[in-house]
This record gives C-alpha cells, structure tokens and sequence, in this order.
C-alpha cells in the first residue's frame, strides 16, 4: 500500500478562453493535511471541482491509492472515498440535519429504516470527532459555523477517507475556525486526509502539514509547512514582482472629498463585511485599499455608491452626509459628483446586451444632455459614445455594437469613460484591470494618474496588490471588514502580504 | 455568461429564427392534419385562400390582425421589463367595460370621432387599472406575476358574467349583452383603404382601430427605444443589478410597465366591441389575449416583428374559417394548436435550433467579428 | 327538503367536483416540490380526459380509457420536461403552450374521429366507471343523521374518488418517508446538494414530472370516465387552474391540497346551489362571486396578507452547474 492519498498529473482544463488549470501535479499524503494556497481566480476551485468529479479535466490523470480513476461525476469520487466541503454550502436549508445527511446515500427505498440506521451513525460519527449537532435542527436554524459540521458530518457519513475542504474558514467567526481546526486535526488522528483550500497564510501555517501554491492556473511550489514562511509563501501567491511602470509626479491632496466615519455593513446572510471603517480621501490623492478579495471591500464599494445599505456609520461627500444607512440613491450621489466604476462589470457596470452607446449613458440617462424631455436624445448619445470612443480608443469602433460582443479590455474602457468623463470630484474604482488585456491595462492607470492631477479623489480597490502600490498615494490594507494598516506606497511586498494575511496585526495584538 | 449565443446576425435573429420556428410548428401542424385523414397542403392552400383569396377576406385577416396586434405589444411590453404578464385576455376583456361605458353615454349625442377618443382613453384606463393590482403586488409584495395574473383572468371572467347579467344589460333583455350602440358608438371601417388596392372589403369589421394599433405599434417602439423610461425598463429587464447600480426603481418600472402592458391589452377591446358587434357581448376577448403571447414570442418582442405575426395570426384566423368551411373535419380549433405550437417553438424551445443555427454561421463566416469575452476566474 | 339533506347533498356534490382538483393538485405537487413549476394541469387534465373518452368509447373497455388517459398525460409531462428540464426553457411558457395544443387536438381529432360536435360518444356498462356502494350502506340508510351521512356522502361513489382521497396520505407518504420523495423535495430547494450527492437532478426531476402525469391521467379519466359519460370538449373548464391555485393555497403540502380543494370545491357546489336562492342573512350573493373566491382568495394568499406562501426556492429555474 502506497501512503499516497491522491495523485494528479498533467491536469489542465479551460473554459473557452479562460485557462483555468494549467497542466497540475499534485501529491498528496495520506494521514495529512495538505494545504492548497493562492490567490482568488488561482484555479483552486476549478482543480477541486475536477477532483471532485464537478467537471471534467481536459488532459490528465486522477490516481487515487496509486490507481488511475476516471472521475465522471460526484458519484465516482463519493466511490472512490473523496467528500467535499464546498465553500457554498450544499444543503437544503429547510430539511433536519439528518435529512441532509442522508440525502444520496438513504440506503433503502423507504426511510424508516434509514433514518435510524442514520440516526445511530450520526451519533458514532459525532461521539468519535467530537461534531455535536442536533439532527432534528433545520438547516436553516443553525449558525454557519454548525452548517459546516454538517458538510463534514455528510462526508463523513459516506465514508470518505479523504477531505476537500474549499475556502471552509471565510465564513466563519475565529472562535468557529479554531474549532474548525481542532475537528481538521481529530480527522487526521484518525487517518483521514484532509486537503484545505484557503487564501489565508495564517491558517495555512496553523493546521497544515504541506502547502501547495498555485498562481494564475499553475501549480507554482510545494513545501513542507515546517520549512518555508509566511513570507516565503507570500511571494510564491504573489509572483515576483511584475514591473509595474507608472509615470507619476508627486501627488498633492487638497481637501477631503470623501470621508468614511465608522462604516458597518452586513451582507444577506448578516455576516459583518464591513466592521467600523474609517478614512478619509482627499482631492488630488489616490488612495489604494489593498487585501485579499472577500475581506469587504465589495460592501464597502457598494454602500459608498448607496447600492447596499449599511448597518451604521457615516460617510460625507463634499462635506455633505450621504444617508448610507437609508435611502442613499446612486443616481442622486452620481449628481453630486460621486463615479464609481464597479467591480463586476458584466452584471453591474454594463448591461451586455445593450449597444455600446446605451452603456455609454447608464445611471447618467436622467442627464438632461441625453434628453429631449422624456425623450432620448439619439444624436447626442451616439456624439457622445462616438467621443469617448476616440478619447478613450475602444474597439471596435462602432457605437452600436453589442457591448457583450467587445473585449474585457474594451468593455471596462466602456465603463471608465463614462465615469471618468463626467468630470466626478470623487472617482472610486473596483478591480481596474480584472479581465482585462495587457495593451488596456496600462491606458487605464494611466487614465486615472490623469483623474488625480486634474484633482479629483480616487479610491482604488483592487486585489492586485503590483496595480494598488504602483498607483496609489497612499494604502489602507483591508482584512476581514477592517482597516489593519496604513502604509506608504514604497512599502515592501512583503509586509502588505502579511497586513493583508491578518498577521502583522495579530502580532501586534499579541505585543 | 447571460447569453451564450449573442453573436447571430441582426437578420438571423430576427428573420430566420421565427422562420424556423414557424415552420417547424406549421410541420407539427401538418402531422395533425395528416391523423385526421385530411391532406395538410389542401389545407395550407384553403388557409391562404381563405385569407387573402378577396377583399374581404383580406379585410377580415387584418380585423383579427388588429385586435393581435394590441396584445401582442401588451405582452411585449412586459417582457422588455423581464415580466411575463399572462394577464392581457383579462385585461383586455376588463378594457371592454371602458368602451362600452363611454359608448353607452355618448352614442346617441356624439358623432364617433368624439367618442372613439374618449373610448380610446377609457379602455386603456380599465386595462391598466387590472394590471395595476398584479403588478403592484410583484413590485410591493413579491407576488408572482404570473399566478397573479392568470388569477386575474378567471376574476375578470366571473366579473363581466356578473356585469353583464346584471348590470349592464338592458331591462327586458335576455342576452348577457349590452345594448347596441347607435351610430357615434360605431367606427367607420377602412374600405377606401382596401380601395386604394383595388379590393373590396364586403362585409368584413375591418375598421379604424387598425390605424390606432399601428400608431400604438409606433409609439410602443418609440417607448422602449427612444424614451427615458423606455431605456429603465429595458436595462431592469436585462439585468435587474445593473438597474440598481444605475438608481433605477424596480418598484416604479415594475407598476408602470404592468399598467402601459394592461392598458394595451385593454385598447384591444375597441376593435370587437366598437368596430364589429356594436356592443359588449360576453367573452368577446376569446383568448386574443393569449394570442399575444405567441404573436409577441414570435415578434421577439419587437413591435416591427410584431405586425407580421399578428397578421401571420388574421390568417390563421381568417384562413382557419375558410379551412372549417372547405374541410369541415378541420374546425377553426386547427389555429388553437398552432398557436400553442409557435408557443412552444418560439418560446420555450427557442433554444433547440438556435445552437445549431449559430454553429452554421459560425462555420460561414470567418470574418470573424471581434468578439473576446474574457471571464473573471 | 330539509336542511340537512341540503347540507349532505352540497357535501356529495362537493366531494364529486373535489377529485379531479385533488389528483391535479397533488400532480402539481410532485413537479413543483421538484422545482418544476407546471401550468398546463389544465392541458394535461384535458388531452387526458379526451384519450379516456375516446379509447373507452372505442375499445368499449374503462380499463383501457384510463390508461391511454395516463398514457397521453404522460407524454405531455415529458414535453414539458423536455423543453423545460432539459432545453432549460422558460416553464412557464412550455405550460403556456401545452394548454394551447391540447386544447386544439381534442377538439379537431375528437371531431375527425367521432364527428358528434367534439364530443366522443357516449360511454355506458364497461366503458364507463360504476359507483360503488360501501357495506351496509342500504342497511343503515335510515339510522338518523349517521345513516345518511354514511350512505349517501361517503358511500356511492367511483373507485376514482375513493383513490383520489388515498393518494392523499399515499403522496404524503411518498414525499416525507421514501427515498425519492426526500430526493425530490430537495432538488425543488437546492439541486446543487441533489447534484454534489451524487444524484441525477435532470433525472430526477423527469421522474417528479412524470408523476404529474400520472395523477393528472386520473383526474382526465374521472371527468370522461367517471363523472360524465364521454368527453366533452373543453370539459375541464379551467379546473387545471383552480387546482393549480388549489396547490399554492395549500402551501405545495399533501393535506393542505385535500383541504384546499374541498373548499375550492365546497364554493363550486354551493354556487350551483344558491343559483337564484337567496342566501338566509346574507341575502343574494352572486354566483360569479362564488366562482371567483378560489382566485381571489388564493391572490390574497399570495400578497401574503394570510399567510405566507412560499414556494420550492429552485422552481422556475433551469438548473446549470455553476459556471
């Protein structure tokens, strides 16, 4: 018997022209907890998914035990003794736990029989891994933490030897991940192997006994946890230092534009995104939010704009308060010269099925430059997208295509000419670059310098931390809804990784 | 992504799409007219025949056409703003109750140009006032609009029996019917139009409500295309996020885009109850309303593609009477199943040959249009 | 005739228009919970009325009507799967359209082949379901109040009705103690834990459709078969619709449905009873206003001023792995 849990060789898949896994070898021992890290869109998902049956590789081999499998569907790698963890869970939220617990794996055609037979294995099961949970509970009435016990209570339940965990601690409270860590722990006591997908190098260095890095859909590095470093580590999620090369004068901040006093924002499921978020941002600066995607920068993106309500603080616009805990109207904030080029551009920036010019004017269509009373006024919107098309060089040049037939680099231009052009006083600016081709990245950041020294307050978030210190004045680095440091733009890489890995201040804290 | 097969061209789209679906639900047809022992071209030719065959065959294809027209755009309408409103049959027959109301007090003292205004307005009013109340409870009370409205439409059934057994009909009067109107209460019909063409329109309702549909066909283009509003409701149809990032109020679209849908569908009444019986008989709508729905599946929802497929269903109509009388095993019933077959193909199939249609043109054209859709990992 | 032979005859007449909205709803039941939303009841109910009344009329053999009524209902549940599982079109059209279709064949073929206006002829003796008269029902006729409660309400009936009420507790039954009703009900909430089980959802949910059409059969069959003697057409009336409401007012629950019927049903009976007769206290109540109260009590449901009706989280909506 090989101590060999699961092996992957040459894995690669795309989807269309995103390529997410790029030719993967992975080994993973048994009895271990095996790490996989990287940043968001790294391909951990996808490589999981695969392993997992969810879809299927287009090159590459899958050996469990030392043998070759073929994975077909979830079926198989249930099989074959694989349980996943999904990162959203997989439960039917107004069934028991014991319902979901059965759910595919009943026994018998009537339930009776089941349903004890999974009451008592349910109880063998919490009695030997120390999972306490009330299988008569609904899902729906218990906390995310207990949710997940049931997700490993289900894989469990199958018999699985070996443990996928995907991203398991980002919605959890610390109190509910420590405990997370010690169940990791008694699994592995018992034999069972755990892989453990997460972005956070605080608990990579916690729990795990080696640590794979991916980077863009390649399997960058593996280590022993015992011999690398946080700061090893960080570099490797990272990459090397691409230069970045931004002309840039000095800045010079004029007055505050925006001010952020104690900002708390809830998402839907009432989980603390945003927790007491204070800055402020002034004309003539750019300032960078740097952290690890999902750490609330969205909500804090999107409260400002008055898309999502915030639980409490204050944020003042101009000096004037914006009612971010009310009815904050983001057609109202775009006339008090607040632009915001939002993260996601293909469900909120554009509507993709719209023509470029219809794009050209969203959340701007009530301007009376696009009217005729209640009419639109077709020739200025056409002078008006035919403009910033040759301002902003998009391509193809043609007003009335389809936005979903442009590029990513020419659909976010779409976006930022509208937002830039309005001459904003405050600009804020989700992923600049996400998606977008080499040859437009450096036309956008040099696009917004040029917003700064015309004096206009930017805020920039962005998950690339090369794009953050080139452009920005200043960095604020964001980790789990707070703001955990400021830092100057020439600060090292590696100590913004540890800020945005929550490490620095839990040193800080321990001091 | 949203829509996986954006890149047909705009006449494959429009054009050749509906063809396809049409003609794969006329071949289904076909096969029905082939079980009940009859010969499907035989019947393609009497419907044809029976639709444009004279003058005043034609005029009757284009009286059916007009009442289509107005439902195919109420259900267009709603659809532009992402709602599925099945609810135009009983706001159509609600909208009857406008008409008549007007009718029944300005027929005897005013000449019809006074009074087909005043019915216009009316219609309308009641149409959207029944749409009102579906749509308010969507956009207030997250209601689903397409339960809500089908049970408006059996509301709206029991309603008219009761008015029009009880309240509307004239004392002494037997029929669950309203009087019949005097002159100003009826629309002159169209025969100098048909003239023009050298046809006669004999004895067929076509009348002026059919120029009052193109103008609302117009108007319902210039809505979604050319206003403000029009603009909003199709950006919240799109993508209901996009629409929040842009302040535009979901509620407001919703209530407003399920009253101009309502007061369409109520619009339609003036071509039945004005323009051919001369007053307000019981189930006079007789599922134009549902038509709609084919007619504006089948129009993609756009008010040029709609005329065609309201007069595609005149024909039917018209052409299916013919088809009855010629082969009397074929009963106007035939329309009823093509209706639902270009429901089915148009609507809820319309999938099935579009892949295969834009792998054809994908294999066509290699002058490849720029098209780089590169997704966030 | 006194009141309470009034009373027992409106119950009768209840219990009789009940059992097709009982079968359809609980039809309705099964592809909902699946997270199929399904309006063509209606359609089915019909196409399989007409398929009853014309194979019995032909093969002189009830037996023989009720399965080509399955037969055919079932056929049109798998076109409904078919568009709206697997080509992941809207459902609410596809039900649009099999109302549609049906509606015109059973007219056309009913006349085609019959050539009597529509309707097929006139079934009797083995080509039509006999009532059933329970035990002792003669014997105990004249015990007061029990003896006709038992003998003319509950005994007398079609075999229909009495399966009708069994499949109550049955597809409780099936929904909360089988293995496919657990599975069923979980893919109408969350198919992505149906799918990461291991289960086939496209599968799964072909199997809930197909149950639809099942019972939908039986309700077609009772109105050809049962409660009339041949097929009429467009004899099920929008019953498909009121069953439909039937289901929502009751909450997608088994028990729920039965209740929501025999109220649906209870309106039905009485309007036909009070036609004309004014109502003691409450004076003239208008009979369109009886036929109206299951629409309108089920849209006051829906606004959730009584209640809230929730329906399965995944209905309406084609389900794709993510990505």
């Amino acid at each position: 018997m090989s101590d060999i849990a699961i092996e992957l060789r040459g894995i690669d898949k795309s989807f269309g022209l995103v390529h997410a896994n790029k030719n993967i070898d992975l080994t993973v021992r048994k009895g271990t907890i095996h790490g996989i890290i990287g940043e968001n869109g790294a391909g951990k998902s996808t490589l999981m998914s695969i392993l997992y049956g969810f879809y299927q590789a287009d090159r590459g081999d899958i050996l469990i035990d030392g043998k070759k499998v073929t994975i077909k569907d979830p079926n198989a790698a249930i099989a074959s003794g694989i349980g996943m963890v999904h990162q959203h869970f997989m439960l039917v939220e107004n069934f028991t736990v014991l319902e979901n617990v059965m759910l595919g794996a009943e026994g018998s055609q009537v339930l009776n029989a089941s349903i004890s037979r999974a009451r008592l294995e349910l109880k063998r099961l919490e009695h030997e891994y120390a999972l306490e949970v009330n299988p008569d509970a609904l899902i729906e009435e218990l906390p995310v933490g207990l949710q997940q016990r049931v997700e490993i209570l289900k894989a469990l339940y199958r018999k699985a030897d070996i443990l996928i965990l995907d991203e398991p601690t980002g919605v959890l409270t610390p109190p509910e991940a420590d405990h997370l860590f010690r169940i990791l722990g008694q699994l592995k006591e018992q034999g069972k192997t755990v892989i453990f997908i997460t972005h956070k190098l605080r608990e990579i260095m916690a729990i795990t006994d080696e640590v794979s890095v991916m980077r863009r859909g390649e399997m960058v590095a593996t280590r022993k946890t015992k011999e690398t470093s946080v700061e090893e580590l960080a570099e490797l999620m990272v990459g090397r230092r691409v230069l970045l090369r931004v002309d840039k004068g000095e800045a010079h901040p004029g007055e505050v534009k925006l001010a952020v006093e104690g900002l708390t924002v809830r998402d839907s499921r009432g989980v603390t995104m945003v927790d007491n978020v204070s800055f402020n941002l002034r004309a003539g600066e750019i300032v960078g939010i740097a952290g690890v995607a999902g750490n609330g920068q969205s909500e804090l993106l999107e409260a400002i704009s008055g898309i999502r309500k915030a639980v409490s603080g204050k944020v003042l616009l101009g000096g004037a308060a914006i009612d971010v805990t009310g009815h904050a109207d983001p057609a109202e904030l775009r006339e008090r010269g607040l632009a915001h080029v939002p993260e996601d551009r293909h469900h909120v920036g554009l509507v993709l099925k719209f023509e470029e010019s219809e794009n050209g004017i969203l959340g701007y269509h009530r301007d009376k430059r696009y009217l005729n009373g209640a009419f639109l006024d077709m020739k200025a919107i056409k002078a008006d997208a035919e403009e910033k098309i040759r301002k902003y060089d998009i391509r193809p040049p043609n007003p009335r295509l389809k936005t979903a037939n442009f590029s990513g680099g020419n659909q976010q231009k779409i976006v930022l000419a509208r937002e830039m052009e309005r001459n904003p006083e405050v600009l804020i600016i989700g992923q600049p670059t996400r998606g977008v081709d080499v040859g437009a990245i450096e036309f956008i950041h040099k696009r917004i310098i040029e917003m700064r020294d015309q004096g206009k307050a930017v805020l920039l978030v962005s998950v690339e931390l090369d794009e953050i210190r080139a452009l920005s004045d200043r960095i604020l680095v964001m980790f789990a809804g707070r703001i955990v440091g400021e830092r100057e733009p020439d600060a090292t890489e590696g100590e913004l990784g540890l800020l945005m890995a929550g490490i620095e201040e839990n040193r800080e804290a321990a001091e | 992504m949203s829509n996986p097969y954006a890149k047909l061209p705009a006449w494959a789209e429009y054009g050749l799409i509906p063809l396809v679906n049409l003609v794969v639900a006329f071949l289904v047809a076909g096969l029905v007219v082939l079980l009940v022992g009859e010969n499907p071209l035989e019947a393609a030719y009497h419907m044809v025949n029976g639709a444009f065959g004279r003058g005043e065959y034609i005029g009757f294809t284009l009286y059916y056409a007009t009442t289509f027209i107005f439902t195919g755009l109420s259900v267009a309408v709603a659809f532009h703003a992402g709602l599925f409103n099945i609810g135009s049959e009983g706001q159509a027959y609600i909208g009857g109750i406008g008409v008549a109301l007007v009718c029944l007090w300005f027929d005897a003292t005013m000449p019809w140009f006074i009074v087909f205004p005043l019915a216009i307005v009316g219609s309308a009013l009641f149409g959207a006032l029944w749409a009102f109340l579906p749509g308010w409870l969507q956009a207030k009370r997250g209601s689903h609009i397409v339960i809500t409205t089908i049970m408006f439409n059996f509301i709206a059934s029991s309603l008219m029996v009761y008015l029009l057994t009880r309240v509307l009909k004239p004392l002494g009067s037997m029929a669950p019917q309203t009087r019949t109107f005097e002159a100003g209460g009826q629309l002159p019909k169209l025969d100098w139009l048909l003239s023009i063409f050298g046809l006669d329109i004999g004895n067929a309702p076509f009348n002026v409500s059919f120029l009052l549909a193109l103008l609302a066909a117009f108007a319902v283009w210039a809505l979604i295309w050319r206003t403000r509003f029009g603009y909003e409701m199709r950006t919240m149809g799109h993508s209901p996020s996009a629409g929040r990032y842009a302040g535009i109020s979901e509620t407001r679209i919703i209530i407003i885009v399920m009253m101009i849908s309502g007061g369409l569908a109520g619009m339609m009444a003036l071509n039945p109850i004005m323009g051919e019986q001369f007053r307000m008989q019981l189930d006079f709508v007789q599922g134009a309303g549902f038509v709609g729905i084919a007619v504006a599946l089948m129009g993609r929802s756009h008010p040029a593609g709609i005329i065609p497929a309201a007069i595609l269903f005149g024909m039917l109509y018209q052409g299916g009477a013919e088809i009855a009388f010629e082969m009397p095993s074929i009963s106007r019933d035939m329309i009823v199943i093509i209706q639902g077959l270009v429901i089915l193909f148009a609507g809820a199939l319309e999938n099935m040959f579009r892949p295969a249609i834009g792998r054809a043109f994908a294999g066509l054209g290699r002058r490849s249009a720029p098209a780089v859709q590169t997704g966030g990992a | 005739m006194d009141l309470f032979q009034t009373i027992i005859a409106i119950l009768e007449s209840t219990i009789r228009v009940s059992v097709p909205l009982i079968f359809a709803a609980l039809g309705g039941l099964f592809t909902e919970r699946a997270g199929v939303f399904d309006i063509s009841l209606e359609g089915k109910m019909l196409g399989a009325a007409f398929a009853a009344g014309a194979v019995a009329a032909v093969s002189g053999s009830v037996m023989a009507g009720l399965l080509a009524a399955i037969l055919i209902s079932v056929l049109l549940s798998l076109v409904h799967g078919y568009a709206s599982i697997t080509q992941r079109g809207s459902q609410i059209v596809s039900g649009v359209a099999i109302n549609f279709v049906v509606a015109g064949s059973t007219v056309i073929l009913g006349e085609a082949w019959f050539r009597q206006g529509g309707r097929t002829p006139a079934l009797s003796g083995d080509a039509r379901f006999q009532t059933v008269t329970l035990p002792f029902a003669e014997a105990v006729k004249d015990v007061p109040i029990l003896g006709p409660i038992y003998s003319d309400l509950l005994s007398g009936h079609f075999i229909l009705t009495y399966l009708a009420f069994a499949m109550v507790p049955f597809s409780w039954w099936v929904l909360y103690r089988t293995r496919f009703g657990l599975r069923l009900r979980a893919v109408g909430e969350n198919p992505g834990a149906v799918d990461t089980a291991g289960i086939s959802v496209i599968w799964l949910r072909y199997r809930a459709v197909i149950c639809a059409g099942i019972l939908c059969g039986f309700a077609g069959a009772y109105l050809s078969l049962a409660m009339s003697a041949g097929f009429v057409k467009g004899m099920t009336a929008g019953k498909g619709y009121i069953a439909l409401a039937a289901l929502i007012f009751a909450k997608w629950r088994p028990l729920n449905i039965m209740l929501a019927c025999l109220l649906f049903g209870f309106l039905d009976a009485l309007a036909i009873r009070l036609q004309g007769n004014p109502l003691p206290l409450i004076g003239q109540v208008p009979v369109q206003l009886m036929q109206a109260l299951p629409y309108i009590l089920t849209v006051i449901l829906l606004a959730g001023f009584i209640g809230k009706a929730i329906p399965p989280k995944a209905g309406g909506i084609p389900y794709v792995k993510e990505r």
